[in-house]
């Protein structure tokens, strides 16, 4: 059973796409559901591969 | 304007206050905030604001606020560089918003809801489902917070 806007409904009923888009930052991985043309689930996971920094420095005398 | 991935600058002079405390357990507590992609959090963020904060389109799965964060990982360096990164994902369930958003918001929850860092993401809506932000391998090449 997948949770939708119409409440649970089976897997068989429903239209599954699902997609992966790859960058230097992350990757994001969705599925959606659709049922009778409209979208009725949309879950997404998105991957960080790396994130903030900050330099550091000491002045020399 | 736009959300953009930043340690926040007031952060960083506040880690020469000594103002936050990374230590699992004993440390401060840390919280996790969506933002809408017509945001513009970045390295000039100070504080936790609901100002473009996600809002559910239906249901009540986001909560203003955001999630807090799992610290079981204890600061660590490796060669010339500090890092920390939370030990688990951030995620929220039966959500349903439907307006773009893009970036999350760490903040200290312990001292003033304080700013640490903004982390922008592809633009996404969820629509009864759940999203999840998994993080980075912890070390000095890939930790969410590096300081070299």
């Amino acid at each position: 059973m997948i949770t939708t806007t119409k409440g649970e409904i089976h897997e068989s009923l429903l239209e599954k796409r699902e997609g992966q888009v790859d960058t230097d930052t992350e990757t994001t991985e969705w599925v959606e559901y659709w049922f009778e043309g409209e979208l009725v689930h949309r879950s997404v996971h998105v991957k960080l591969k790396h994130a903030a920094l900050a330099d550091g420095a000491a002045s020399s005398f | 304007m736009a959300n953009t991935t930043a340690m926040c600058t007031s952060f960083k002079g506040e880690l020469l206050t000594g103002t936050h405390n990374f230590t699992p357990s004993t440390g401060n507590t840390f919280k996790a905030a969506l933002y809408f992609a017509t945001g513009s959090l970045g390295a000039a963020t100070t504080v936790y604001s609901t100002t473009n904060e996600v809002t559910n389109t239906s249901g009540t799965g986001y909560t203003a606020g955001g999630v807090t964060v799992t610290n079981a990982n204890a600061p660590a360096t490796s060669g010339t560089t500090a890092y920390w990164t939370p030990s688990a994902s951030f995620s929220w369930s039966a959500l349903t918003v439907t307006t773009a958003f893009d970036a999350v918001l760490i903040y200290n929850s312990s001292a003033s809801n304080k700013a640490v860092s903004v982390h922008n993401f592809g633009s996404q809506t969820v629509t009864a489902g759940t999203f999840t932000l998994t993080m980075p391998t912890n070390d000095a090449t890939t930790g969410l917070l590096r300081i070299a």
